[in-house]
């Protein structure tokens, strides 16, 4: 026995020096990898199969049911326009003002840097009813272009309700995205077009625009996958024939066993993978930004006369628009009532006074399920951007893969997941896992993981090995390097992924939905969402809405806060 | 500085897949000496330097600082003072507490702390930006934080890698002395690993030259420059003419029928002649073996490509009065200055 031992022993001591791992480390791995396999691979997977299991294995009769529905076909299509409609009229907003901030030095600048915060920090199903109350039907802008030209313009009619309020608040992924290609455009390669003979559109269409274009691609690529996948907002404006509320509608009422609910899983996947894909083979081998020294962006040029005029009207409209869910649901928080009337009626602050009344317990929830959720995403992305960066632990890029394939998971397809998986399993007092607290609390992180893992990575990859190194060379340990250098220089990351995960989680809805049974474990987003159900509960609704766009705000600007006073710190500014 | 030692690494392989980083690679370094890593990128210098102290751990082979074997010492136990290429500064720390860590680690108490930060400070002249922190300083500043930090520690042993290649010219000449001057009043061991030769010949006593995974040669600067062992450690060190040829008592002759009155001879039929560029003697010949092809004026010195019978030389001759100066195509005699040339095994 003892001989076989310590040769195995010696070879256990040789793998771990191989991949450059602690015990501790190595135990840490495992642990990650089991919580990630039990709550996004084994859930994911069992909507996939769901999707293709008949009563005798592997089948396609889910999906030929699907596309002989016209109700699903309808939806199929309704789903596809919708999001190709949000991402046409995200573009016509997005691209001017991209393109003036870049091009023309002018006071709206800093007007144009706000557009790229303000609509993110209002999750669009909170906004929703507030944007009928202003452009439906019988809003605020048709009563008034009926009362004085006769005449009205159908923004929020079917569909195109919700093409409009999507725009309006993913149209800043695009904006950020393509300022961001824009201002990494080296001002030597625009000069030497310049140079060679080439001015104003040949400049542009030969030059700006396919340097520009992977920043416009991967913001694009993204308001339609969030857009595609999107349940509120739908559910909200009543426009239920699109494939996130059917598959919601098929598995809360029809039931868990309901093939449909996975099969439309499955779809909202593939066109999330799809999307992914084709924005990441598009911009493939156009990274041009890392290719550049100087970056300095386009030759900035003053904006006069008439142009200055257009450019100005048009960043105007931009800003009412994007300011309107805000301005909406704030009025309508206060308002007494607010019907067929371009404003309210009166004013009142009882919405408040019945939220902190009845949902004060969804607050509480709210703070307690988004803290904790934000906390597992910020150890977790630490732990595996630390893993991936300093050991040469097999399989180590593939745990990070892995993490970032979750963004391709809507949050419906992982609650439905975690439903199924989750359902049969019955806690002490007879309560099913998957609708403990708890659960909601993990569905959160694992969606926001990839964002908390990005932002620790990248915090990570500003302490070079030999900060640690030198640590070790002076006589610290491991954990004391990890605690005295490490930790106090990745704090600003860890802090902007925290907050990050805890703003965006605080205004989820699909997965809260479909995990949310009981009143009490209710967090905020399911108020706003129970209240806005009924005319009564606007009110009350709204004044959730505000609160919880208060919450997402300060936190917002609470890690640019942090941000900016790291940079500060580190850079020459900075004084002891 | 108290207890400094010498250097003992012993047949020390390392590396991961089918070629090894360091192949068997042994050298003893004295106490108290300035001691030279050189190779060009890839040579394992770094990895070398980066074992003894303590990043990575040897395949095979032992490690000895003094009379202790630090093998399977993780780093922060060996006492081994290390400054890091980019000086691995802490940029959320103070100049102070950045060389204050070392004695904080050591548990030395905060009087003797700080006495010993001020005169750390003192001695690279930095003791009024003891409050800064390492992103306010110039790249020199930075780096004598980085060997304040190090020294602050009394290491046993000082590892320099590559301390200037982040300066610009004119100041990694000033560090370079300061450098030795600081050596030679401490007396500190210290192991210095660069790819300049300039460098290694005007700081060490002695150097290892690497190449591949091994060592080609160890030695002082002049006797490698003289009498390097092989083709490698000839041209690494500087212009060198090699010329294949045999040997016959202490005459070499080369293919060409160029010959060579040595004064040395050689255990070895066919060796190599290795000739500096500057023990190349011209004389003028109208029959002699050389042409001359090109010349270059260098100021003090002028350089002659020259073209014996197939042979490719190249010769350096001070320029100054009274000295002969050939044209393109002159012929010329040549020889070799007694005790310039240096047989080399094929």
């Amino acid at each position: 026995m003892v001989a076989l031992e310590a040769p195995l022993a010696a070879r256990r001591v040789g793998l771990l020096r191989r991949w450059g791992v602690s015990p501790a480390q190595l135990a840490l791995a495992v642990l990650i990898v089991a919580f990630l396999t039990a709550f996004l691979i084994v859930p994911v997977s069992r909507v996939m199969v769901a999707a293709f299991e008949g009563p005798t294995g592997f089948t396609l009769v889910h999906f030929g049911d699907f596309f002989r529905t016209s109700l699903f076909l309808e939806s199929f299509f309704n789903s596809l326009y919708v999001a190709v409609g949000a991402v046409v009229l995200a573009s016509l907003l997005a691209v001017p003002c991209a393109y003036f901030l870049a091009r023309f030095d002018f006071k709206g600048a800093g007007l144009i840097q706000a557009l790229g915060v303000v609509p993110l920090v209002m999750p669009p199903f909170v906004g929703a009813v507030a944007m009928q109350l202003i452009f439906g039907r019988n809003g605020t802008v048709n009563l008034l272009l009926n009362d004085w030209f006769g005449f009205r313009i159908p923004f929020m009619e079917g569909l195109n309700g919700v093409i409009f309020v999507e725009a309006l608040h993913y149209f800043p992924f695009i904006l950020l995205n393509l300022s961001a290609s824009l201002a990494n455009i080296d001002s030597s390669m625009e000069e030497s077009a310049q140079n060679l003979g080439a001015r104003g559109w040949t400049l542009f269409r030969r030059i700006v625009f396919p340097l520009a274009m992977p920043g416009y691609v991967a913001g694009a690529a993204l308001v339609f996958v969030k857009v595609f996948d999107d349940l509120g907002t739908p559910l909200l404006l009543s426009q239920t024939n699109l494939l996130a509320p059917q598959a919601y509608l098929r598995i809360t009422s029809v039931g868990l066993n309901d093939p449909m609910g996975y099969v439309i899983s499955a779809i909202l996947v593939a066109f999330s993978l799809m999307a992914m894909a084709a924005s990441g083979l598009i911009t493939r081998g156009r990274d041009y930004a890392t290719q550049q020294r100087g970056g300095g962006g386009l030759a900035r040029r003053p904006l006069v006369g008439w142009r200055k005029t257009v450019a100005w009207s048009f960043i105007i409209l931009v800003v009412v628009l994007s300011l309107s869910p805000h301005v909406g649901i704030l009025l309508l928080s206060f308002a007494t009532v607010w019907s067929f009337s371009p404003l309210p009626d009166a004013f009142t602050i009882k919405h408040y006074a019945t939220v902190f009344a009845d949902s004060a317990h969804m607050m509480g929830n709210t703070l307690l399920y988004c803290g904790l959720a934000a906390t597992i995403d910020v150890v977790l992305g630490v732990s595996i951007a630390y893993l991936v960066a300093r050991t040469r632990l097999p399989g180590r890029r593939l745990l990070d893969g892995l993490v970032m394939a979750s963004l391709a998971v809507p949050g419906l397809v992982l609650g439905i997941g975690i439903l199924r998986t989750y359902y049969g399993v019955e806690l002490p007092g007879g309560v099913p896992l998957a609708t403990f607290w708890g659960m909601l609390v993990i569905g959160y992180a694992i969606r926001r993981l990839p964002y908390a893992l990005r932002a620790c990575d990248a915090a990570l990859k500003q302490v070079h090995e030999s900060l640690e190194e030198a640590a070790e060379n002076l006589g610290a340990g491991k954990l004391t390097a990890l605690r005295r250098i490490v930790v106090p220089l990745i704090t600003g990351g860890m802090l902007a992924g925290f907050v990050t995960s805890f703003a965006t989680a605080a205004v989820e809805l699909s997965e809260t939905l479909l995990l949310v049974t009981r009143d009490v474990d209710a967090p905020i987003s399911y108020g706003i969402y129970v209240y806005m159900q009924s005319p009564a509960g606007r009110g009350p609704g709204a004044a959730l809405g505000v609160i919880a766009v208060i919450v997402v705000a300060l936190g917002a600007w609470f890690s640019h806060r942090i941000a900016e006073r790291e940079r500060l710190r580190r850079g020459r500014g900075g004084t002891a | 500085m108290s207890g400094t030692s010498g250097v003992d690494v012993e047949r020390v392989t390392f590396g991961y897949g089918a070629t090894p980083v360091l192949d068997d690679v042994s050298l003893e370094i004295a106490a108290g000496e300035f001691f030279a890593f050189l190779g060009p990128s890839g040579s394992g210098k770094t990895t070398l330097l980066r074992l003894i102290a303590g990043f990575g751990t040897p395949t095979t082979g032992r490690i000895r600082v003094g009379a202790r074997d630090i093998t399977d010492l993780p780093p922060w136990s060996r006492n081994v003072g290390m400054v890091f290429q980019n000086y691995a500064l802490w940029p959320h720390m103070t100049v102070a507490e950045n060389v204050a860590f070392g004695l904080e680690m050591r548990k030395v108490g905060r009087a003797e702390r700080d006495k010993r930060v001020a005169e750390a400070l003192a001695m690279v002249g930095l003791d009024a930006l003891a409050a800064r922190r390492p992103a306010q300083l110039s790249g020199g500043q930075q780096q004598r934080v980085a060997l304040a930090r190090t020294l602050v520690i009394q290491p046993e042993v000082l590892l320099l890698d590559e301390p200037l290649s982040n300066l610009d010219a004119k100041l990694r000449v000033e560090m370079r002395a300061e450098l030795v001057s600081l050596q030679r009043k401490t007396g500190l061991t210290t192991i210095y690993v660069t790819h300049d030769q300039e460098e290694a010949n005007a700081t060490a006593h002695r150097m290892a030259v690497l190449d591949g995974g091994r060592i080609q040669q160890v030695g002082a600067p002049l006797e490698l420059y003289d009498r390097p062992a092989n083709r490698f450690v000839a041209g690494f060190l500087g212009a060198a003419n090699l010329l294949e040829g045999e040997l016959a008592g202490s005459t070499f002759r080369h293919s060409s029928g160029l010959t060579f009155d040595l004064a040395e001879g050689s255990a070895q039929a066919r060796p190599i002649l290795m000739v500096r560029p500057q023990n190349l003697v011209l004389a003028p010949a109208p029959s002699g073996m050389g042409v001359i092809r090109h010349r270059e004026h260098l100021g003090a010195v002028l350089r002659y490509a020259i073209d014996a019978g197939g042979a490719r030389l190249v010769a350096e001759c001070p320029y100054r009065a009274g000295e002969p100066v050939y044209g393109e195509g002159d012929r010329v005699a040549l020889s070799v200055r007694p005790g310039g040339g240096a047989l080399l095994p094929a």
